[in-house]
């Protein structure tokens, strides 16, 4: 079942258009990786199907309200516990219940910790146990595995795998393998695209 | 929405929340006013209700960059607009958690601080009532002003430059408004003043708000 369309998108950071002409469908159950150099506008691009940013031409369609986001940062606030923090965003996505997040992403022992207290590992997992609350079928995500150690590296692949595999899908910009198998999608004849357009509007103005 | 209520609360109860600064400014103003003016109740007792609405309205002022710039910093911001949470709730909610805990404070504290300051019999009622119909009005366009300046590091001083000229109307009513009613003159008009501003800015500004803060989190 296709769920995620993207038609001829171009997105923009800055006002500047960073990568362009792309399109690419993705079914539920696939999983597709974004690739490229530093800079390349990889996040540009998961802000803007996350809505965050208006893109500067094509189209994204989607179900409403499928799509969840995990950004860089993962937007916890230092002073609640683990618990808390997760209680607020089920209740922002009306879920409701966290024990199985807590329990997959292996934080239960850290529950009643304030965010603040934990490592830069542990936090990330509290990040990621947020996108487990949403329930949203569609995940995109941002360098996902920064900070984590090998293993949770791989216990985040299988929660990928196991989401993938109940309908969901999810879009990753990542660097390494996570053992998941995903399509995966070059940025760079993208940005050459992007380059040209850039420079045609200079010439314009 | 009430989760993210609830979760300001707790925020701002918390350490390091910040939830006693503007109290303890309005305090500190309220008790160094007489020794800076001189403690002849005349002369205080005139410009009481003036000092306690000029306090209470910079106390506010002082802690405008908390409301969103917190969120921002931590990245919640970004992921609470792609949550299912329409941005005019989000500030609306940020802009009621920060009445609650600014600006209630403040109106409670008022009447106390009004007899540092002599305040006549009348005015206790007068600063208390015209406090509480005219903070929502700097709690809904401070709201705004965080949300121009959302993401400009240290944005306090462009913040306050922005927000003080929206705020003189609620100052020059809520004032009049204590003073009238200090002098047993007829207050209806700046009542009525006062409650409208408040109001339309109630109504008008999570529009303003979550437009400007949609352009900001491009």
């Amino acid at each position: 079942m296709e769920m995620l369309r993207v038609d001829n998108l171009a997105v923009t950071r800055g006002g500047l258009p960073v990568l362009e002409g792309l399109s690419f469908t993705l079914n539920a159950g696939h999983a597709l990786v974004l690739r490229g150099p530093n800079g390349i506008g990889k996040t540009t691009l998961l802000r803007t199907l996350a809505g965050l940013q208006p893109a500067l031409a094509g189209t994204i369609s989607m179900p409403p309200e499928t799509m969840a986001y995990a950004a860089h940062s993962d937007g916890l606030k230092a002073t609640l516990s683990v618990a808390e923090n997760l209680h607020f965003w089920a209740s922002v996505y009306g879920t409701g219940s966290i024990d199985g997040a807590l329990d997959q992403m292996n934080l239960r022992q850290l529950a009643t910790r304030a965010a603040m207290s934990l490592s830069a590992g542990q936090k990330r997992r509290l990040g990621l146990a947020r996108l487990l609350v949403t329930g949203r079928k569609i995940w995109l995500l941002d360098e996902p595995t920064v900070s984590l150690d090998a293993a949770s590296v791989r216990e985040f692949g299988a929660i990928v795998q196991q989401h993938l595999q109940t309908g969901g899908l999810a879009l990753m910009a990542t660097h390494i393998d996570l053992g998941i198998d995903a399509q995966v999608l070059d940025l760079t004849p993208h940005m050459q695209a992007a380059a040209q357009l850039r420079q045609d509007q200079e010439g314009f103005f | 929405m009430i989760a993210l209520l609830i979760r300001d609360l707790r925020l701002a109860l918390r350490a390091g929340g910040g939830f006693g600064l503007g109290l303890a400014f309005f305090l500190i103003v309220a008790a160094l006013v007489p020794f800076a003016v001189g403690p002849q109740a005349a002369v205080l007792s005139t410009i009481a209700g003036g000092v306690l609405w000029l306090g209470a309205l910079l106390a506010c002022l002082l802690s405008l960059d908390r409301i969103l710039a917190l969120d921002w910093e931590d990245g919640s911001l970004d992921l609470m607009a792609s949550a299912p949470l329409p941005l005019e709730a989000l500030v609306s909610i940020k802009a009621l958690a920060h009445w609650l805990t600014t600006a209630l404070p403040l109106v409670l504290a008022a009447p106390v601080l009004g007899v540092l300051l002599q305040l006549p019999q009348a005015g206790f009622y007068w600063i208390t009532l015209s406090l509480a119909i005219g903070t929502p009005a700097l709690s809904v366009i401070g709201t705004f002003g965080a949300a121009l300046t959302v993401g400009i590091k240290r944005g306090g001083l462009l913040l306050s430059i922005l927000v003080l000229p929206l705020y003189v109307p609620t100052l020059i009513f809520g004032a009049e408004l204590t003073r009238r009613g200090i002098q047993g003159m007829d207050t209806s008009t700046p009542l009525l003043m006062s409650a409208g501003i408040s109001f339309a800015c109630i109504a008008v500004m999570p529009f303003a708000s979550a437009a400007v803060l949609r352009v900001n989190l491009r």
